[in-house]
């Protein structure tokens, strides 16, 4: 006995959430995937997006998104040094294993704790027209929010999709994760080209904290249950392949939502913690992985 | 039949120098232990012994992250998680069959054990960074295993009566004290023995090139499963006395990130190549929070152990023992 009006409500709020995963993960894509980089302070950034939000929101009243893409070309030029501070600390060395890895946890520890001493551990929200009301087609019904966070998110993986196919900078970023040798000797240098992808990757955690804060409350500490998804999304999309990142996030959205409905929401963050292991144990190489 | 030899000789002195290096700290933690132990019942407080035992829980934990994460290479997040088994055994034991415990310890070692196993055999297979992810992930998946386990208290939390006094030790809090430095004392002689035997020898060739450790004949999967397990078995140790220690027990005090940062932070202040290099960083960065807890926010203290993390790793990477290593070689 299927209940066809929650099952297609859950579905469609799958996708929607799945958006949203999108903008959430595209970054450690291209951070994990592409680079090397295992930055796994990458949802402490998404935090500080969505308190950037939230700061010029109530001080400002500055919509939320708008806010976030204002300050994501500083994110960007924050990215590009802190890959500098983390090259010359470890990558150079070939010490990025251990050292890189409790370097990142300390970065996602000392953002959280900072967050929590400025804004306390109150859940906050932002206000903006279209957080409110949705559409209803049929009895499915679609809230605004949730379709911004699917628009803007599926629009942040075309734009890096589009940024790499069309320019140089693009296509070295995935030269570089292939073969940074060969990259050299056609003219592109590894470290500038890292760097401006790790900018990239930071800006594009900022916008994604803004789509956050508009979808749900946000108290410090909820960055720690985008790790488990982030890196399942990204290392069941195939690691490399955006449009993997896509397809996985997309699956992993409507995984949660079926939990969620049929469940209850407090098993939902074991799901993708499942999910990776089942692919790090069946195929490590993801759905379009090579 | 060999004549002694000038070089056999120096060998010969090369090991006494050696062993003197090794008896030593040994002594000086013997003598330490005695002089702290006979403070602590000169103070005579509930708190004062409550101090220790936390300071002497991150010394275990601290010894056990480095089994695998020092000596291998290989980064473990999520210690809280372990951590959390030996609490929830504890707890499940306190509920059922009450146990003694010291026999709950063992019982502890054995599920996180098992559960360093299970998700080792899935990771362990790829690079090490895979291993390092589904840990930061499982934190996630065993606190909500426990939220939603109603048995243990759920969310909620449970709440475990501990006598006043104990027989033979006195009061409670003198007798978990005293537990926990027996657990310390045990788990730092396994990381010695660890370090000294081909076990040892085994991890630090798949630290600095796995491939080649491999190709010369060291068996990798087996001896990371046995790094992964024998570490997480002792960190569910330290987790069982906790309950006690506390006397309420609910998720987020279990998984708490003080004890995921702290655990990680440590071996990385001390030194993460020898035995001693936690053991420091736990005594030093342990006291020090110890004292700043009472002082000022805890919020602002993990703050500081965060910085002091990061700050090491950049500028420090062998911690304090090689920073104290530098120096002497600059004396010499």
């Amino acid at each position: 006995m299927v209940n066809w009006d929650l099952l297609s409500n859950a579905l469609v709020s799958g996708v929607l959430l799945g958006g949203f995963y999108c903008a959430v993960a595209v970054g450690v894509t291209i951070a994990f995937g592409m680079l090397d980089i295992v930055n796994i302070a990458h949802p402490a950034f998404i935090m500080m997006g969505a308190f950037i939000a939230y700061f010029f929101n109530t001080s400002y009243g500055v919509d939320p998104l708008l806010a976030c893409i204002i300050a994501a070309p500083f994110a960007y030029i924050g990215g590009r040094l802190m890959y500098r501070l983390y090259y010359f600390a470890f990558e150079r060395h070939g010490e990025e294993s251990l050292q890189g890895l409790a370097f990142f946890f300390g970065l996602l520890f000392i953002i959280e704790v900072g967050l929590l001493l400025i804004f306390g551990v109150d859940y906050r929200f932002v206000e903006a027209r279209y957080i409110g009301p949705g559409i209803n087609i049929g009895f499915v019904s679609i809230p605004w929010r949730m379709l911004i966070g699917l628009i803007v998110g599926l629009a942040m993986v075309a734009g890096v999709a589009l940024f790499n196919a069309k320019t140089f900078t693009g296509r070295a970023i995935l030269a570089v994760s292939q073969d940074p040798g060969a990259l050299r000797l056609v003219g592109g240098n590894p470290v500038h080209i890292k760097e401006v992808a790790f900018g990239i990757s930071i800006a594009t955690a900022i916008v994604a904290g803004a789509l956050l804060i508009i979808i749900q409350p946000v108290e410090p500490s909820i960055g720690r249950d985008l790790i488990g998804r982030v890196f399942a999304i990204c290392v069941l999309g195939g690691m490399t392949s955006l449009p993997g990142t896509v397809i996985a996030a997309m699956l992993l959205g409507i995984a949660e939502t079926l939990t969620t409905t049929y469940l209850g929401p407090s098993w939902s963050p074991a799901i993708s913690f499942g999910i990776l292991l089942l692919t790090l144990g069946v195929r490590p190489a993801g759905i379009l992985g090579r | 039949m060999t004549l002694p030899h000038a070089s056999d000789r120096a060998v010969g002195e090369k090991r006494a120098r050696l062993r003197a290096r090794t008896i030593l700290p040994l002594a000086g933690m013997a003598i330490g232990i005695a002089i702290v132990f006979f403070g602590l019942d000169w103070v005579g407080t509930d708190y004062a012994y409550l101090a220790a035992y936390t300071v002497l829980q991150f010394v275990v934990l601290a010894t056990a992250w480095n089994i695998l994460g020092g000596y291998a290479g290989y980064v473990n997040f999520a210690s809280a998680a372990f951590f959390a088994v030996g609490v929830y055994t504890s707890v499940i034991n306190y509920k059922t069959i009450k146990l003694p415990l010291i026999a709950t310890m063992p019982l502890a070692a054995i599920a996180a054990g098992l559960l360093g196993l299970g998700v080792g055999y899935l990771t362990l297979r790829l690079r090490g960074t895979f291993f390092s992810i589904a840990t930061l992930a499982l934190s996630v998946v065993m606190n909500t295993l426990v939220v939603n386990w109603a048995f243990v208290g759920g969310s909620r939390g449970v709440y475990v009566l501990r006598p006043q006094t104990i027989e033979f030790f006195g009061p409670y809090t003198r007798y978990l004290c005293i537990v926990m430095l027996i657990m310390a004392i045990i788990s730092v002689l396994i990381a010695r023995a660890v370090e000294r035997s081909w076990f040892g020898r085994g991890l630090a060739a798949l630290k600095d090139d796995e491939i080649a450790a491999e190709c010369a004949g060291v068996p990798a999967l087996r001896l990371k499963l046995a790094a992964t397990a024998l570490s997480g078995a002792l960190m569910g140790a330290a987790g069982a006395p906790f309950p006690y220690f506390v006397t309420y027990v609910d998720p987020a005090t279990a998984f708490s990130l003080t004890i995921a940062v702290n655990t990680i932070a440590m071996p990385l202040i001390g030194g993460t190549s020898t035995w001693i290099g936690p053991v420091l960083g736990a005594v030093l960065l342990g006291s020090l929070q110890q004292i700043a807890t009472v002082t000022i926010s805890s919020a602002l203290n993990l703050l500081i152990v965060g910085v002091l993390m990061v700050i090491f790793i950049t500028l420090a990477p062998n911690g304090i023992v090689g920073l104290v290593e530098k120096i002497r070689e600059r004396r010499a």
